[in-house]
């Protein structure tokens, strides 16, 4: 019975993006894509840089609206929804951006427990705790103190986290969380999203491009490219995909379907007729 | 030929756009006004950021303009004899003109150049989408509490440039050229109307504070999210405010004292 409830909760998928269609002037960013992110699982979105991974997180939270398409979060149309509706939603969302983002006038402590502060009337004891175990979770209690000009990345994106889990939202979406980190604080980012999905009982859409981080504490991952989803599985299947273009992009081999060079005239015209 | 037309539609029709956001901006951002009612300190510490911070370069630059007019005034009065006239002379070019037209432009350099680099690196820097993906309104946490501020500041700042040239006037025309101190002062007593002269410079200090404050949040706002980005919003800041200070006082100089 149990496994039952289960199943069929990670059967109700809490995005659910149906035909999206995106432009940017008249390129477009997405052309088509169908997406479902379950309930509590760590779902990856991957593709090369400029592919709109970013993009897609802002469309999921409302901070652009779809040319075409639905976006479905926690059962309300994202794209249709008004102002007010819209701030309603984010409440029970994390986003973690790439460089952290944190306000930058104000110290660790004063970040974390800014979305408190904004959004509830906890007495100033209260929130003390809740921000001393929010930063507990990350390791950096001890930094509460500090400016954001004092924190290296990994910790600025650390206490983003902190600051993103303190209204313990039902997702989170990480942006590029492990892009320019050190083999430590990667590691460190790594096994702290883990841990955060599955002790909180969060649900995770991370995106990033460093693949062998990503797919190894994912649950499921789709892989983006060109405005169309290209592949999409479980780690183990992604990484046994038959497509050529997806082995390049995972074993990050120079030469495959994606060309090292530009396209480009002949090298001999080029150096002999020029332009 | 049909190249330039194209172009000359594109560049009106990008122009009619931004002025169209930066009305709905400014509608934006009133609505976040009463809401600051329980926030008086955000606007507290803005009013310390744009208003306290920018005495010296006001105050300093009042005096100066104040002496000067001193010197000026005394050299074309003395030739008539009517060097006692020198306070009202003075006061009214302060408090009509000089006072909210000056401390406007030194506003848009000091605080307003300030406003926009402030909220183009925080937009730079993801603050203002992480705020909105936080459920918090940047327009009204951020934004309209400069606004406030803005609107407070600049009356005062403009008020105090007026007072410290007429310091400045008294000491160079009754300190230095011997200027008759009494008819310096009973002078500009007789002759400087309350409504006149003083309001209409107040109101003018009003609609420059709005303006300046204006510009200068919306361009920070809606600049591109670069250091090239910002940095030309800055420069825009200070260039479209100083413009429109300086046409809207015509219009109002013409409306108050135009008859």
């Amino acid at each position: 019975m149990a496994s039952n409830a289960d199943s069929q909760s990670t059967r109700d998928p809490i995005v659910q993006i149906r035909g999206l269609r995106y432009f940017r002037g008249s390129r477009p960013i997405f052309d088509g894509v169908d997406i479902d992110i379950t309930r509590g699982k760590l779902t990856a979105i991957m593709g090369p840089s400029g592919t709109g991974k970013t993009t897609l997180l802002r469309l999921i939270g409302g901070q652009l609206r779809p040319d075409a398409g639905s976006i479905i979060v926690d059962g309300e149309r994202v794209e249709k929804l008004d102002h007010k509706g819209l701030y309603q939603l984010r409440k029970r969302m994390g986003m973690l951006f790439q460089n952290g983002a944190l306000l930058t006038d104000i110290n660790v402590f004063d970040n974390v427990a800014f979305p408190l502060r904004e959004h509830t009337r906890l007495p100033e004891s209260m929130i003390r705790d809740l921000v001393l175990m929010k930063l507990q979770a990350v390791g950096l209690r001890g930094a509460h103190k500090l400016m954001p000009s004092e924190l290296s990345g990994g910790m600025s994106r650390r206490v983003a986290l902190a600051r993103a889990i303190s209204l313990d939202p039902m997702m989170i979406m990480y942006d590029e969380p492990f892009t320019g980190q050190d083999p430590i604080s990667m590691g460190v980012l790594v096994s702290l999203l883990k841990r955060l999905n599955d002790a909180l009982n969060l649900t995770s859409v991370l995106v990033s491009h460093d693949v062998k981080e990503t797919l190894s504490i994912t649950d499921y991952a789709y892989v983006i490219s060109e405005g169309k989803v290209v592949e999409h599985g479980t780690a183990e299947a992604i990484k046994n995909s038959k497509s050529e273009w997806v082995h390049q992009f995972i074993h990050g081999e120079s030469d495959g379907p994606v060309p090292f060079h530009y396209s480009a005239p002949e090298l001999m015209d080029d150096l002999m007729h020029g332009d | 030929m049909l190249d330039a037309l194209q172009r000359l539609g594109s560049a009106s029709i990008t122009t009619l756009e931004r002025l169209g956001r930066g009305h709905l901006f400014l509608l934006h951002v009133l609505t976040g006004i009463p809401g600051l009612v329980r926030r008086l300190g955000l606007v507290v510490y803005q009013i310390y950021s744009v208003g306290v911070l920018s005495l010296l370069i006001i105050g300093v630059a009042g005096l100066f303009v104040g002496m000067v007019l001193a010197l000026q005034g005394y050299n074309t009065l003395v030739d008539f004899g009517a060097e006692e006239s020198l306070g009202v002379l003075v006061a009214l070019s302060l408090v009509r003109e000089l006072g909210p037209v000056v401390a406007s432009l030194l506003f848009a350099g000091r605080a307003g150049s300030a406003l926009t680099a402030e909220i183009g690196l925080m937009k730079a820097t993801e603050q203002l989408s992480a705020l909105e993906m936080m459920a918090v309104d940047p327009l009204h946490r951020i934004v309209a509490p400069r606004f406030l501020a803005g609107f407070i500041a600049l009356p005062l700042l403009a008020a105090l440039f007026s007072a410290v040239g007429v310091l400045g006037a008294h000491f160079v025309g009754v300190g230095l050229l011997g200027v008759d101190e009494g008819a310096f002062w009973s002078q500009m007593q007789a002759k400087i109307d309350l409504h006149e002269d003083v309001y209409n410079g107040v109101i003018k200090s009003l609609v420059f504070g709005v303006v300046c404050t204006w510009i200068a949040l919306f361009q920070g706002y809606d600049a591109v999210p670069t250091s090239e980005g910002v940095s030309g919003a800055t420069t825009r800041t200070v260039v479209h405010s100083a413009l429109a200070v300086l046409g809207l006082d015509f219009v109002l100089t013409a409306l108050m004292f135009g008859e």
